[in-house]
């Protein structure tokens, strides 16, 4: 390899953000031909990492290394043309557009009078397309494809240049395994033609299967190089969190109260079908399942959002219709949502009145509501749950997504719910938060509340739920008790294999 | 995705179904109505017509590719205003006195400059301050009308020209000049937004402005160039209506912009920009003009023209949100 | 740290940048023509601003609900219109309740449309624009409305009215603006119209019937407009059809110019009065500048993009836009 000039090479890269070091003396070096992982937690700095490597913002200090030559990235024009192509996780595409369109976004091949080739770019297009095997053609319009598919346009448009390096940010999150297949040949390909490869996943067994080496960044920081052949899960996952996460079991070992939720047959269309469970006082059941299993809808379902097209909710036995969110919580379901900035809190208002808000109509002083009162309530939560904020008046958008997601907690204990439901409860926090929203979710179960928890992370659902319902395309395939579950039947039950069929 | 196709034809072709009611309703409505024994759909009202169309018109065909664009423009109407006043007044100016009736080609150019130069003041200012575009031409409609109005208080503005009355009134194959303009923009705004790269990306940067920034189109200077389009086109549909008229009102123009983005809208344009449609507008256009035209017909006065094309425009909104409903299943937020 | 103070300064401009805009003003026209400060012509500005003023009161509510209110201008001329028509059929003390109800229903009925059909405010009220001036023109058969006994009427009290030495408008103006800051900024309801327009599916993931609150912004605005007809009719006792026509946009640019974001969920009745006071004090000092009304327009509009400017800028740590 020391003969060998890396594609691409990053050097001691700074970046602050006021009151942020996000970046801090990060180097990252791409050999042609090699996979090479970015590994971190949320906001360990990859995407930040990626801003400046795509010219989207500008280093403090540090060099950017294209071949031999120091480059200033203006802008994401410049890294194109310099052969750096991005794939990126959140899908930077036009629905109105056709796929051939979308492909060569800002860069449509020409002809007199500024007019679109058409012929050309059909063309073009569909010798791409016939190399990632896919069921479309370049006229379709992107908004009647499905999400995959649409990530397969993403990834089509890093092949219509002679790429040097391409970045793929999460690109399996909504693939299935014959599109992921597909995705690593592409790969593969791109690796014998002397493309660099950046690979950014969360997923370890993916990292395993196709990667040469593993950068980890924790905090913004730089903290190693490792070739993945000598490298195990657990060597990786101790530089990434920095000490060893406590995932062991824990299963409840108080007595379970009465059932308080109990669903029979529930379907929603094609979203999820003949879905019947229970969760009972004090008891946490965990949800797992690969996205697009169903697990959201059905959580919607439950909280008055998605009227279902068969079967019964009842809730203390009886069986209950629900219109609307209001409905789900007179009743006592609560809803910790997945998209905490969008669904679960009003950004521009501040940590109290985000807190009160589901109760702001019964918290009154006359024809005014009860400021005291309310203050009381954040109070009370904010020592319960120790949540770090200067004080009440502190805007929830300046908040750290740990704090930000106790207060959506708060928001819900302080109703008192019998039923609690928590989708994906850490997504985007950091680690130290993390293990205490894992402690407050089982104290919860303790004092009796009735849990449901879903979540894409193994581990975290191992880690939280007395119970486990393994869900795969809309159905549930099985149940396990804590004492049954082991990582290898779990995934199986997600991946459509029911238990007993398994070789 | 077989409902999506229905829904997507339904929508294309709405408009035109539309057009092809109103017509028929006009002239069964007008055999009992009708004061006059003219037939609603003669020929000769039916060219009047697309002449009546071409004020809006041309603009409307601006707005397309604004709104397309994710944008707005409220200020059309004083620009239409202050380019008339260029028009009429810059063929009094001493200075081009000796220019017989080569000063009709200098005024033109002189209306057209102006109103392409306030269009693109406006995407300036939305491009360099990031001012959302309804407040950068909200005030700019207010500052454009009270330069109308500085030019010479309340009084109109008149300059009669016949040479240049004869050139708007004369016909080219039984068309009048402003149905030429008219038909002329929405051909070139057509092959703009249908064939041209600037087109294409006024849909990208509409439908998703991120993708657009990230796939390195620039942004800032696209809107620009739009801008100024429609400014140049609302300097244009003046030069098309001033030739002919000879004297201007500085009230000329108001509400221009409700009329307009109301034919865009009715032609199937998304008010948040990505999807729309040239030949959509040019439907829009018509049918407004349409329902004007035959309401007086059967004797309706513009009362009943204002009411119902506000009630239709509502009725589109709900229609097209019926044809996007998915059933209960979906997610009520 | 030139920068950051710099910075620091900007950001005191760009939270307080209408206050001061408005203090610069009010010195600079004071100083230009002394007249401008008297007890006396400040009233005058007040009185003046007061039909424009209820209007964005209430157009203040549909704002940071995250909606626009463009029809207010010609339901402002339908009330106008309908109340000085049954002064003199039912006598005036019916015909005012039975306006309101009138003008309210409309408000129910553009709320229904945006609230609970959830369609596009703009387009929807822009419809509604040109519905109700259809509407108007047809109950008045395009004529003027005029009160036919204008002495013999107490109707005029609520225009030209005085009472314990302040204008009866002005007292309105004051009156509607203290009640509905109260609901605003102190009620359970002000609160959820921030929610809603702060985050509207979080609003609703919070128990929030979002159509609800949205329609009652509607209902307010719909009450401001009648009282502001009312006032209108009051002290002209006497009407054109158009007499609200352009002030939606005028009432908008208050709303804005107090420093209201139209992507919704900020705002303040206070900010608004301020707002509208700026507006009237500017013409005002205008025209005793001997300038005429339009150059008001220009001014308006340049003071109107530089306050939003500043409050984006601020927002965004920088003066220019990060557009490419």
């Amino acid at each position: 390899m020391t003969d060998v000039k890396p594609v691409l090479r990053l050097e001691d890269i700074v970046k602050t953000f006021p009151g942020v070091r996000a970046l801090d003396g990060v180097s990252f070096t791409v050999m042609p031909g090699e996979v090479h992982a970015l590994m971190g937690e949320n906001g360990a700095g990859k995407s930040t990492l990626m801003k400046v490597l795509g010219g989207i913002h500008q280093p403090d200090s540090g060099a950017i290394y294209v071949g031999n030559t120091a480059v200033v990235m203006a802008g994401p024009l410049e890294a194109k043309a310099k052969g750096i192509m991005f794939i990126h996780q959140e899908l930077s595409l036009a629905r109105e557009l056709s796929v051939a369109e979308n492909i060569y976004l800002g860069q449509l091949p020409v002809k007199g009078f500024g007019r679109v080739d058409w012929a050309r770019l059909a063309q073009q297009t569909n010798a791409i397309l016939k190399k990632l095997n896919v069921g479309f053609d370049a006229g379709t319009r992107l908004g009647d494809l499905s999400i995959a598919n649409q990530q397969m346009v993403e990834i089509a448009r890093a092949l219509t240049v002679d790429a040097k390096a391409v970045i793929f940010d999460e690109p399996t999150a909504s693939l299935t395994d014959a599109e992921k297949v597909v995705l690593f040949d592409v790969i593969a390909d791109l690796k014998a033609d002397g493309v660099g490869i950046i690979y950014i996943s969360h997923r370890m067994e993916e990292i395993f299967q196709i990667t040469d080496r593993i950068t980890v960044l924790r905090d913004g920081q730089y903290q190693g190089t490792v070739d993945t052949a000598s490298s195990t899960e657990e060597s990786v996952t101790q530089m990434m969190i920095g000490r060893t996460l406590d995932l062991s079991r824990n299963a409840s070992h108080h007595e379970l109260g009465d059932v308080a939720l109990e669903v029979r047959g529930l379907s929603c269309g094609k979203l999820y079908q003949d879905v019947s469970f229970q969760v009972r006082r004090g008891e946490v059941v965990g949800f797992y399942g690969l996205v697009g299993a169903g697990r959201t809808e059905i959580a919607e379902t439950l909280f008055g959002l998605r009227g279902p097209s068969a079967g019964q909710i009842l809730l203390d036995g009886a069986e209950v219709r629900l219109h609307s969110p209001a409905d789900a919580i007179a009743r006592g379901i609560s809803l910790v949502p997945e998209d905490r900035k969008g669904q679960g809190l009003v950004l521009g208002m501040n940590c109290r009145d985000n807190m009160t808000l589901p109760q702001i109509d019964t918290l009154k002083s006359g024809p005014f509501v009860a400021e005291g009162a309310e203050i009381a309530i954040f109070d009370k939560y904010r020592a319960q749950l120790d949540i770090r904020t200067p004080g009440w008046r502190q805007q929830v958008g300046h908040l750290s997504g740990g704090n930000q997601q106790k207060i959506v907690i708060g928001k819900w204990l302080s109703m008192h719910p019998k039923v609690l439901i928590v989708d994906e409860p850490t997504r985007g926090i950091d680690v130290g938060s993390k293990s205490e929203i894992h402690k407050l979710l089982r104290e919860l179960a303790a004092q009796g509340y009735a849990v449901m928890v879903i979540s894409s992370e193994m581990p975290e659902v191992l880690h939280v739920s007395d119970r486990i319902v393994a869900m795969y395309s809309g159905r549930i395939m099985r149940t396990f008790t804590s004492d049954e579950v082991t990582e290898d039947n779990l995934i199986q039950a997600i991946s459509g294999i029911k238990s007993g069929q398994a070789a | 995705m077989a409902q999506g196709m229905r829904s997507k034809a339904l929508k294309s072709g709405a408009i035109w179904g539309f057009i092809v009611l109103e017509l028929i309703f006009f002239s069964v409505a007008g055999e009992f109505l009708s004061l006059s024994d003219k037939e609603f759909m003669d020929a000769e009202n039916m060219l009047l017509l697309l002449k009546q169309s071409a004020p809006i018109g041309i603009i409307a065909m601006g707005m397309t590719i604004v709104m397309v664009n994710g944008n707005i423009d409220l200020s059309v109407g004083a620009t239409f205003a202050i380019a008339a006043i260029v028009l009429l007044d810059s063929m009094t100016w001493p200075i081009f006195a000796g220019l017989g009736d080569w000063v009709i080609p200098v005024a033109w150019l002189l209306a057209l400059a102006v109103g392409t130069a306030l269009g693109a003041l406006n995407g300036l200012i939305v491009w360099k301050t990031g001012i959302d575009a309804f407040i950068v031409t909200l005030g700019a409609m207010l500052a454009y009308r009270g330069i109308v109005f500085m030019f010479n208080g309340e009084q109109p503005t008149s300059h009669l020209n016949w040479t240049l009355v004869d050139i708007a009134e004369a016909k080219f194959l039984g068309l009048a000049t402003a149905s030429w303009f008219l038909l002329i923009v929405t051909f070139a705004v057509w092959f703009l937004m249908a064939k041209t790269v600037h087109g294409r990306n006024a849909y990208a940067i509409g439908d998703n402005r991120e993708a657009a920034v990230n796939a390195g189109i620039r942004v800032g200077p696209h809107m620009m160039i739009n801008f100024a389009i429609i400014g140049f086109l609302a300097a244009l549909s003046a030069v098309v209506f001033y030739s002919e008229s000879g004297s201007v009102n500085p009230n000329d123009g108001m509400l221009y912009e409700l009329w307009v983005i109301t034919a865009v809208v009715l032609g199937g344009t998304k008010i948040i920009g990505g999807a729309g449609s040239v030949i959509g507008t040019f439907g829009g256009v018509i049918a407004i003009q349409l329902l004007r035209k035959g309401l007086g017909h059967i004797g309706a006065d513009t009362s009943t023209v204002n009411l119902v094309i506000g009630l239709i425009l509502v009725a589109v909104l709900i229609l097209d949100r019926q044809l996007n409903m998915r059933g209960k299943e979906e997610l009520k937020v | 740290m030139a920068t950051m103070s710099k910075q620091q300064i900007g950001s005191i401009l760009a939270k307080q940048g209408i206050l001061v805009a408005f203090v610069v003003f009010m010195i600079a026209f004071t100083i230009a023509n002394p007249k401008f400060l008297t007890a006396e012509n400040v009233l005058s500005v007040v009185r003046s601003s007061a039909i424009l003023g209820v209007m964005a009161l209430g157009v203040t509510f549909v704002v940071i609900s995250g909606n626009l209110d463009l029809s207010v201008g010609s339901m402002m001329s339908f009330s106008t219109i309908v109340v000085l028509d049954l002064h003199d059929k039912i006598g005036p003390a019916l015909a005012i309740p039975v306006m309101f109800a009138m003008t309210l229903s409309l408000g129910a009925l553009i709320g229904f449309l945006v609230g609970y059909l959830k369609l596009n405010s703009l387009i929807v009220t822009l419809g509604m624009l040109s519905a109700i001036h259809g509407l108007t023109l047809t109950y008045s058969g395009g004529k003027n409305m005029d009160i036919a006994d204008k002495e013999g009427t107490w109707f005029g009290v609520f225009g030209q009215g005085t009472a314990l030495g302040l204008p009866v408008p002005i007292q309105i103006f004051v009156v509607v603006a203290a009640l509905l800051g109260l609901v605003l900024a102190k009620t359970s309801f002000g609160r959820k119209v921030y929610a809603v327009g702060g985050n509207g599916t979080a609003a609703t993931f919070s128990g929030i019937r979002r159509a609800r609150t949205v329609f009652f912004c509607y209902i307010i605005s719909a009450a401001c407009v009648a009282t502001a007809g009312l006032i209108q009719a009051s002290r002209s006792l006497g009407s054109q059809n158009t007499v609200g026509q352009g002030l939606e946009l005028e009432v908008l640019a208050a709303v804005i110019l107090g420093g209201a974001s139209l992507l919704g969920g900020s705002g303040t009745i206070l900010k608004t009065v301020i707002g509208v006071l700026i507006l009237g004090f500017i013409k005002n000092g205008l025209l005793l500048m001997g300038l005429q009304f339009y150059v008001q327009y220009v001014v308006t509009s340049v003071i109107i993009i530089l306050a939003v400017w500043l409050d984006i800028a601020a927002k965004r740590g920088r003066l220019w836009s990060q557009i490419a």
